[in-house]
């Protein structure tokens, strides 16, 4: 079982086996052995989501994401990754569209953030959210609000003139084409696989009749 | 209610509700971020800490020791969980490896540790201060190396044998025999698995995750060894599963054990890189297929021999099973084998055995169609077969593939394509077509409901049975309002808890059609019981328009329900139709590809399809699974590959930066059309499964039109763009 590596072990297995310590601890932990250290202090934080004014005390480590899901108990924001690679957890912030947890919450003091919450609700759903319904634009549901928040502004983006990566002409006003929409929700991942419908209720809310 | 003959006319024939176009019920909830999925149940955890799972850093070895006293003194720890002081805990028959590891480890990252903290940014930081010391073994890492030796794998159909395939292939004008490779792959569910885990005495509940309700309670019970009725498992909302959640794995086990030490409830959910290597993969197969055929195009030798790897006491990929039943011809071979590996645990992913095997498959088959210089429709057509071909008395329930190859064809403008590959240019783009027969077998599970309905008329349906994004709130709701004779906002569907009636749960495409056979008879019984109330004669009532009538009475069915209301509880039980029958789904799939004439990289352009899984009891959500399908089919084609480290023993690439998967720019819009089958014998609602058939073949028509696009023959996926490259300076 003692096997010896293949070859010398780099820094990652350095790191595993670290140096040797005290034997492992008892559960619930009993206090007496060592002091426990203190927590870092807290950050205040105020921002206004969904247009209501929060004010936080949080350990600075906190996501914006975070912020949302387990202080202020708005879970319509999903964690798909926690590293920006998803877009589940896509909302606004001073109007523009986001990763939440690819940045912290002491950092957006003083902004207006917008999450899917602040968008309507069952029985009063935003034009997005019931186009989103109508052609079946999400499975499982869990990439969905993202998909949402980045649908309302992708079409705000191209309205303002932003080009993408697909823009033939950057100097000139992107159309809504289906490969806009395509290459600007590319972001958001649904693993469910809903990206026919929910082009299709985009280009619906646009009054897009043509795009495919 | 037990399924043994083919179902005559029922209240299912009607189509008031069922088979119409109808939005999801639970769509409302879902595209406003309140359907509260298992991490967010705050409401049921009041004062929760957080918990964070410690992974093992090597594959294969023994914990010589463990150091937590760093871990213990960081800022707001309150527990930590190791094998030392877990308690005895079993292993669940269900698991090839342990949820927690210790003193021996079985696999990279799987767990070894939960620190329970205050918060979860205290949990995650005080987790990284547990110091692990292991005696790392040697493993087993690589499939190829392994193949060489590695037995036919246990159980039914490993090894399958007709005629005499040696001689008919030696003896064939026309042959192929050409190796595929399939990459490992990973579900990559939008969620990753969590659970939330609290005590009340000696009883557990779990708001999780989960596929199957009823083996999680049934694996956890093996595992924390207590009675299954001190277990509550809750799962009404998930964010997606594809097989990777059909079985409790480390949140689940460790946030019980986390919340029991830590005496308080604890939320566990595993980071997105956890949930590559410390949950279940597609494994990697190496395939083998032999054909041979007549001049005419007519398949008289066929072989399929298929490899791939797990831990000890593991199972196979079982890549062989189309080729099964698939094709015509009298000389055959199957042959599925197994070799030791230590990577993670390997298990089912979306269409385990056919998902792979049809990648191989199907461009064998367009192989040989070019041998033969015959058009790959017809090939499929003219080997087509009405019988089990292994075993001839054995007659298809109902089989209708060639005409989704034919209306696929004539729908796609199949007739355009220039069978001579690298022919057609657009622009910088070369431009071919390619198409795959889809194929997936159609599995009916057990599965039980109860329905009641209240002094207002409105129908409740409870049942364990689960929606993954299936649709399966929706179907449910319909079948219960077309028994019931009611409006579908009269129907309230409760699922994915424990104390329902047991159902077939999601998988294996099984789910649509077992679960509302169940719910089928649980609505006749409460059926039977309303019109016994009445004075009715149970077999004549009707139900509609929210009444219940026979001869010239009728009744309201709030009246009939009554003050107290009334409830009836019924399982369905298959009997002998799916062994007397082969019951299975098709459907043919169509590509347009384009391949840059100087990079290589490849754009699906236009995808589309005919498929037939008997009644379609709702096109709109049936539509959605067969488009998740074949797009996942572009990924398996394109980018999917969880590249394993040959000198660690783990996947690498465990992110989703990392981990491609597609995205909506490699979607092109996709056109689904289903066939208006009915199949009798696979339950009363004669529908079969519809979640898997849409990846059943899809790579492989990707695959196929890449190469009538540029003449590159891939055949080891996926075919990124170094490997066109490489073909095309050949070409």
């Amino acid at each position: 079982m003692n096997d010896k590596p293949a070859f010398t072990l780099s820094r990652r297995g350095a790191l595993v086996g670290g140096a040797a310590a005290a034997a492992a601890g008892a559960v619930p932990i009993d206090a007496g052995a060592a002091p426990a250290q203190p927590a870092p202090p807290a950050v205040p934080v105020r921002f206004t989501v969904n247009g209501k004014a929060r004010a936080l005390e949080l350990d600075p480590r906190v996501t914006l994401l975070d912020a949302l899901r387990e202080h202020l108990e708005l879970t319509g924001s999903k964690k798909g990754c926690d590293h920006g690679q998803c877009g589940a957890c896509t909302v606004m912030v001073e109007g523009k569209r986001i990763n939440s947890c690819l940045t912290l919450a002491v950092m957006h003091d003083g902004d207006d953030i917008t999450t899917i919450e602040g968008l309507g609700r069952p029985g009063d759903l935003h034009p997005m959210q019931a186009a989103f319904v109508k052609h079946d634009g999400f499975q499982c549901g869990y990439c969905t609000p993202g998909q949402i928040m980045s649908s309302i502004a992708v079409l705000e983006e191209i309205k303002d003139g932003v080009p993408s990566y697909v823009t033939a002409d950057v100097a000139g006003k992107p159309a809504l084409t289906g490969e806009e929409l395509r290459e600007r929700m590319s972001g958001n991942i649904c693993r469910c696989a809903a990206y026919s419908n929910i082009i299709a209720a985009i280009a619906d809310v646009a009054g897009a009749k043509d795009v495919a | 209610m037990k399924f043994e003959t083919p179902a005559g006319t029922n209240p299912i024939d009607q189509r008031r509700v069922i088979g119409k176009p109808t939005p999801r019920i639970d769509g409302p909830l879902k595209v406003t971020g309140t359907a509260p999925y298992a991490f967010e149940r705050n409401d049921v955890a009041p004062g929760h800490a957080y918990g964070v799972i410690v992974g093992s850093a090597v594959a294969k070895g023994r914990i010589a020791r463990i150091d937590t006293a760093d871990a213990e003194r960081a800022p707001g720890v309150i527990a930590i969980v190791t094998r030392e002081n877990a308690g005895k805990l079993g292993k669940a028959k269900a698991h090839t490896a342990t949820m927690l590891a210790g003193p021996m480890v079985e696999h990279y990252d799987q767990a070894v540790a939960i620190v329970v903290a205050e918060t979860f940014e205290q949990a995650r930081d005080a987790a990284k201060r547990v110091r692990v010391d292991y005696a790392r073994a040697k493993g087993r890492y690589n499939l190829a190396a392994a193949k060489a030796g590695a037995p036919i794998a246990p159980g039914d159909k490993m090894k399958t044998a007709v005629g005499d395939f040696a001689r008919a292939f030696a003896a064939a004008p026309v042959t192929v025999d050409a190796t595929y490779t399939t990459p490992d792959q990973s579900h990559t569910m939008m969620e990753p698995h969590a659970t939330i885990a609290a005590w009340d005495g000696d009883t557990v509940t779990l708001w999780t995750s989960n596929q199957m309700i009823a083996w999680a309670v049934r694996d956890m019970s093996e595992t924390l060894l207590i009675p299954k009725e001190k277990i509550r498992v809750v799962s009404p909302y998930i964010g997606g599963g594809f097989g990777g959640k059909l079985w409790v794995r480390s949140d689940a086990v460790m946030a019980a054990l986390a919340a029991r030490a830590a005496k308080r409830p604890v939320k566990v959910a595993l980071a997105r890189q956890q949930v590559m290597n410390n949950t279940t993969h597609r494994p990697a197969t190496i395939q083998r297929i032999r054909l041979g055929a007549d001049k005419t195009g007519k398949i008289t030798a066929i072989a399929h021999q298929t490899w791939s790897g797990d831990l000890p006491g593991g199972g196979p990929e079982t890549a062989a099973n189309q080729t099964q039943l698939l094709y015509a011809g009298a000389n055959r071979l199957t042959e599925t084998r197994l070799a030791v590996l230590d990577l993670p645990e390997a298990n089912a992913m979306r269409a385990p055995g056919e998902a792979p095997g049809m990648m191989a498959l199907e461009v064998a088959m367009d192989e040989l169609a070019e041998k033969l210089g015959m058009d790959p429709v017809r090939l499929r057509v003219i080997n087509d077969t009405q019988v089990d071909p292994e075993k001839p008395e054995r007659p298809f329930s109902d089989r209708n593939l060639v005409r989704c190859l034919e209306e696929g064809a004539q729908r796609f403008g199949w007739s355009r394509r220039n069978p001579t590959p690298g022919t057609v240019r657009d622009g910088r783009w070369l431009v071919g077509m390619g198409m795959a027969a889809a194929f997936r077998n159609n599995m009916n599970m057990k599965s039980g409901a109860r329905v009641g309905v209240d002094r207002k008329g409105v129908v409740t349906v409870a049942t364990d049975m689960t929606d993954i994004g299936t649709g399966s709130y929706t179907i449910i709701a319909q079948t219960a309002a077309e028994m019931m004779g009611v409006p579908l906002d009269k129907v309230i569907v409760l699922l994915g808890d424990s104390r329902f009636p047991a159902s077939a749960g999601s998988g294996g495409q099984w789910g649509g059609n077992s679960s509302t056979a169940g719910v089928y008879a649980a609505c006749v019984d409460l059926r039977r019981r309303i019109a016994q109330k009445l004075g009715f004669d149970p077999d004549r009532a009707t139900f509609a328009d929210g009444k219940v009538s026979d001869g010239g009475r009728s009744v309201d069915l709030a009246k009939a329900a009554g003050d107290e209301g009334i409830s009836g509880e019924d399982t369905i039980e298959f009997g002998r139709l799916n062994d007397d029958y082969a019951q299975a789904t098709f459907g043919a799939h169509f590509v347009e590809a384009g391949v840059d004439a100087h990079t290589g990289e490849i754009r699906v352009r236009r995808m589309a399809g005919v498929y037939d899984a008997g009644r379609i009891l709702n096109p709109v959500s049936a539509r959605s699974q067969v488009i998740g399908g074949m797009s996942m089919g572009i990924g398996a084609a394109l980018m999917e590959d969880a590249v394993v480290d040959p000198r660690f023993g783990y996947f690498v690439n465990h992110d989703l930066a990392e981990y491609h998967v597609p995205v909506h720019l490699d979607v092109p819009h996709q056109e689904v059309v289903f066939l208006d089958t009915l199949d009798d014998k696979t339950s009363p609602m004669k529908a079969k499964g519809v979640g898997e058939l849409g990846l059943c073949g899809a790579a492989a028509a990707v695959a196929n039109a890449v190469y009538n696009a540029c003449g590159v023959r891939i055949r080891d996926y996926p075919l990124t763009l170094d490997k066109v490259l490489k073909g095309m300076a050949r070409v």
